[in-house]
């Protein structure tokens, strides 16, 4: 049992990052927070496929050296998650300034960044 | 040769307009939209050629750089993907034909950064349609979403806040989808649709595999509007610009509803997918909730444009309900309810932006029979459109409706057929009473009122395409058998 909580640790937290970015999405009153607990939704997923990835031992990066042959794959890293993520990253980047953008439209025009005074001030 | 280059011609137009429009835009503003006009068209001929090159010589798959898949990344050009781009690039070609007066009325000054964005989600949207490769799909889906946020923050006051909301929802979704793909490339070791689908009946009933399946499903769900993750739509659709709903109504929600069809029929296919749980039912039935709770939420709004935005919640529940039937006849319904709806709904969100340039409102309640005397021909339009909707024959809305409850009775679904019959009344009770106030006179005002009214009918520029799609939305009911035997080739089983 230990072993199932230890031996897997980082996808645990993963799990939990995952978790808290859920939890400000729907439960924060202010739309910064809500804005914070999606990036951290977003950088879960980052961290759980740069976990996919790692390799103990021997491992390294992809650069052919004679000594290891490239047919022995433990001796390799693959270097696919981390090109993906890097995509993810400036994804997730400009999702954020689309919505700091947003979020100061809303300021000036509503004067508040509260959700609930916003849709008191729609009615 | 621009047969095999094809795919990639489609997705590039998109991309050198987006650029040439800021190069022009900051010279001349008003060069904005004929430009957006221009690259829209081209990329319309170029889908609708490939169509039919299609259908002469088959599939195509295109790869980028050269490099083979699983290691390169391509677009395939097949059955689905082509018939989906040819839907949005014509439709997208209309709207943005349309657009010139009320980018003057509503964003007067924004038009560059305006059209600009408008290329690059037709980017994002053609490359989501024809791109092989789940990775590459996200990436697309981010392009799409990001710039659709920033179209639908451009308009009343209240945009800003429903943008926000659509960028909180929209992106959580993206990112569950993102998991998914995640969860699928450490099972099987590619990206690649096709690839991957050589390699999942070995993994029947993975628990990796039927998570990813679901992750992918409530993500593009989102996207798509289905029925428990619809929040964001009415509110996005409303204080949007006109253009931008008439733009992103009619498209958006349906390249979500393809990546599903892609997902669950190409992907994964009906026995995998309904490996561990009976998936497909499950949407189906969220999608019979979606269609009953949207044509009822419709009936109560007084606002043309809310009242549409729920409808399409609606519509779209048709779309998801033809793919949760899995046989032919419910295959064909939602393709052609794919054709049907764009059109349908891209002529109604036109007409409510034209009713905005007249009158400076789209409100119901402010409907009189004026409006005959005074828009005839946009009326008329209107007209066709919602009687298509509510699906009186011979218009095209009939007969997506009829190959559904075909594909219903197929496997004796009675509910999902109880389902659409239903909806078809709400649909009748809420296009009729706008219809009734046009073209009846009110027993409770005065005689004269209507005969006041001198024709001020809508500019040629917006008059037109209005008239093209509803004169289309006919010419679709009359060839319904053709488009449907074509659309059975498609059918992947």
């Amino acid at each position: 049992m230990g072993d199932f909580f230890m031996g897997h640790y980082a996808y645990w937290f993963t799990i939990i990052l995952l978790c808290i970015g859920l939890y400000g999405i729907l439960f924060k009153k202010n739309l910064i927070k809500k804005t914070i607990g999606l990036a951290i939704l977003q950088i879960s997923v980052v961290l759980y496929f740069v976990s996919v990835a790692s390799k103990t031992g021997d491992a390294t990066v992809t650069v052919i050296d004679a000594n290891f042959p490239v047919d022995q794959v433990a001796n390799y890293l693959n270097p696919l998650p981390h090109t993906l993520m890097l995509t993810a990253i400036v994804v997730g980047v400009a999702t954020l300034g689309v919505a700091f953008t947003l979020l100061i439209a809303i300021y000036n025009r509503f004067n508040t960044l509260d959700e609930k005074e916003l849709i008191d001030k729609f009615q | 040769m621009i047969e095999s280059h094809l795919p990639a011609y489609i997705a590039l137009t998109f991309v050198l307009f987006s650029v040439l429009i800021p190069a022009f835009g900051l010279w001349r503003s008003e060069l904005s939209q004929p430009l957006a006009v221009i690259g829209s068209g081209i990329a319309a001929a170029f889908s609708v050629y490939g169509f039919l090159s299609y259908l002469n010589d088959g599939a195509l798959r295109y790869f980028f750089g050269g490099w083979e898949p699983p290691v390169g990344i391509e677009f395939v050009y097949d059955g689905l993907s082509g018939f989906f781009v040819m839907v949005i690039n014509v439709v997208a070609f209309f709207v943005l034909i349309h657009s010139h007066h009320i980018g003057k009325r509503e964003f007067p000054g924004k038009e560059m950064p305006y059209y600009a964005l408008a290329m690059l989600m037709m980017l994002g949207f053609n490359g989501m349609i024809l791109t092989g490769d789940l990775f590459n799909l996200y990436v697309f889906l981010e392009i799409a979403s990001l710039s659709g946020y920033a179209l639908i923050a451009i308009g009343e006051k209240p945009a800003p806040y429903a943008a926000f909301r659509y960028l909180i929802i929209g992106t959580a979704g993206g990112t569950l989808y993102l998991l998914g793909v995640g969860f699928m490339y450490t099972v099987t070791g590619t990206l690649n649709i096709i690839d991957m689908a050589a390699m999942l009946p070995e993994l029947y009933a993975n628990n990796a595999v039927f998570a990813a399946l679901i992750l992918m499903i409530v993500g593009i769900g989102v996207k798509a509007a289905l029925f428990p993750m619809h929040g964001w739509l009415p509110d996005s659709y409303t204080y949007a610009a006109s253009s931008s709903s008439a733009l992103i109504a009619p498209i958006g929600t349906k390249v979500a509803a393809y990546i599903l069809f892609r997902i669950i029929l190409w992907l994964f296919g009906i026995e995998i997918t309904d490996a561990v749980a009976p998936i497909t039912t499950i949407i189906g039935i969220f999608a019979a909730i979606g269609i009953l709770y949207g044509s009822i939420m419709a009936i109560a709004q007084s606002e043309l444009k809310r009242m549409l935005a729920y409808s399409s919640i609606s519509q779209i529940g048709y779309i998801i309900m033809g793919l949760s039937l899995a046989n032919p006849w419910g295959f064909a319904g939602a393709m052609l309810h794919v054709l049907n709806h764009a059109v349908m709904k891209a002529c109604l969100f036109m007409i409510s932006g034209q009713m905005r340039l007249k009158e400076g409102h789209s409100d119901i309640t402010k409907f009189d029979d004026s409006y005959r005397k005074k828009y005839p021909w946009t009326m008329a339009a209107f007209t066709i459109a919602a009687i298509s909707m509510i699906g009186l024959p011979p218009l095209a809305g009939f007969f997506s409706k009829w190959y559904l409850v075909l594909g219903t009775i197929d496997n004796s679904n009675w509910l999902f057929l109880a389902v659409i019959l239903i909806s078809s009344l709400l649909n009748a009770v809420y296009f009729f009473r706008i219809l009734e106030k046009v073209y009846m006179r009110n027993p409770f005002k005065g005689q004269k009122e209507a005969s006041d009214a001198t024709r001020d009918e809508s500019p040629l520029s917006m008059m037109i395409p209005t008239g093209i799609l509803a004169i289309g939305l006919i010419v679709i009911g009359f060839a319904n058998a053709v488009i449907v035997s074509v659309l059975l080739g498609i059918y992947p089983l």
